[in-house]
């Protein structure tokens, strides 16, 4: 069941990925650019994916997990320096080409040769940033 | 009124009930966080080894869906950068990025937010002032998107 779990979520969220046009670029940095022609839409789909996640949160409350175990704890409520510095580098790279990691899976078979540069690059971002973020410990040890 | 109204809303909406109804079920489904990055950073980096097979079968999920809407659904374009450098250097800080911040959109954004996690909420002010910011100066000062 687990994996049959994880292929409808993972269904729904490509599905919603796409019919919300969050992969099209132009509407995610349409809603970055507060001095452009604004775009509004990521506001709605924001909003709509908040709801049902809001309602799976109470649900967890006295339960567990369907295939058994636990829900995740939530973590320590610390504001690291690594959340914020992690943030901004993300924030800066999801402007500039207009996609994050779930778009960029979701346009893999339609959005063309562009979509897998971003994608691979990506994928080489992510398995530097282990060395990275040691790296950064290092230098400036967090508070 | 409603004639002013793009259906892109309508879109939106109901593509995000889609998104966090895809997070509920694999959180009252398996017990975890529907976070894009973590699920593919984990299989990258080797940290999620142990889930490897529950992950892959998320993202075919991910992949597949689209392929099998696309066909029924209007045509558009994604009006992605072509733009090598653009491309290469977004596509390295949104890994680095998403893997210090320990998540993405869907992880902060989404899944954190929906359940008032601090955590969740000060990554997402600020990976989203970081990309107006971005787009601003790339677009309007720079004109390089």
């Amino acid at each position: 069941m687990r994996f049959l779990y994880a292929f409808i979520a993972g269904g729904l969220f490509g599905a919603g990925l796409f019919v919300s046009g969050m992969t099209d670029t132009s509407k995610v940095q349409g809603w970055l650019d507060v001095f452009g022609d604004w775009d509004p839409t990521l506001a709605f789909v924001m909003g709509g994916a908040i709801l049902p996640m809001a309602i799976a949160w109470l649900l967890t409350k006295g339960r567990q997990p369907l295939v058994g175990g636990s829900f995740p704890t939530p973590p320590e409520p610390k504001i690291g320096r690594n959340l914020v510095v992690g943030s901004v580098l993300f924030g800066a790279g999801w402007g500039l080409a207009g996609l994050c990691p779930g778009p960029a899976i979701a346009s893999l078979s339609y959005g063309g040769w562009p979509h897998w540069v971003f994608f691979v690059a990506m994928l080489v971002g992510m398995a530097a940033a282990p060395k990275l973020r040691q790296q950064l410990d290092k230098a400036v040890p967090a508070a | 009124m409603f004639d002013t109204i793009p259906t892109d809303w309508i879109w939106g909406l109901i593509g995000g009930l889609l998104i966090g109804t895809g997070g509920a079920v694999y959180l009252l489904g398996n017990g975890r966080i529907m976070g894009a990055s973590g699920i593919i950073g984990g299989l990258v980096d080797g940290s999620g080894r142990a889930s490897a097979l529950e992950r892959l079968t998320f993202l075919a999920g991910v992949i597949l869906l689209p392929i099998l809407i696309n066909p029924i659904y209007r045509p558009f374009s994604t009006h992605a950068s072509q733009n090598l450098a653009v491309l290469i250097t977004a596509g390295l800080l949104v890994g680095v990025g998403t893997r210090i911040a320990n998540g993405c959109t869907s992880g902060h954004g989404v899944c954190g937010i929906s359940r008032l996690s601090l955590r969740g909420m000060v990554a997402t002010v600020f990976y989203i002032l970081a990309g107006g910011v971005t787009v601003v100066l790339f677009r309007h000062i720079l004109g390089v998107i």
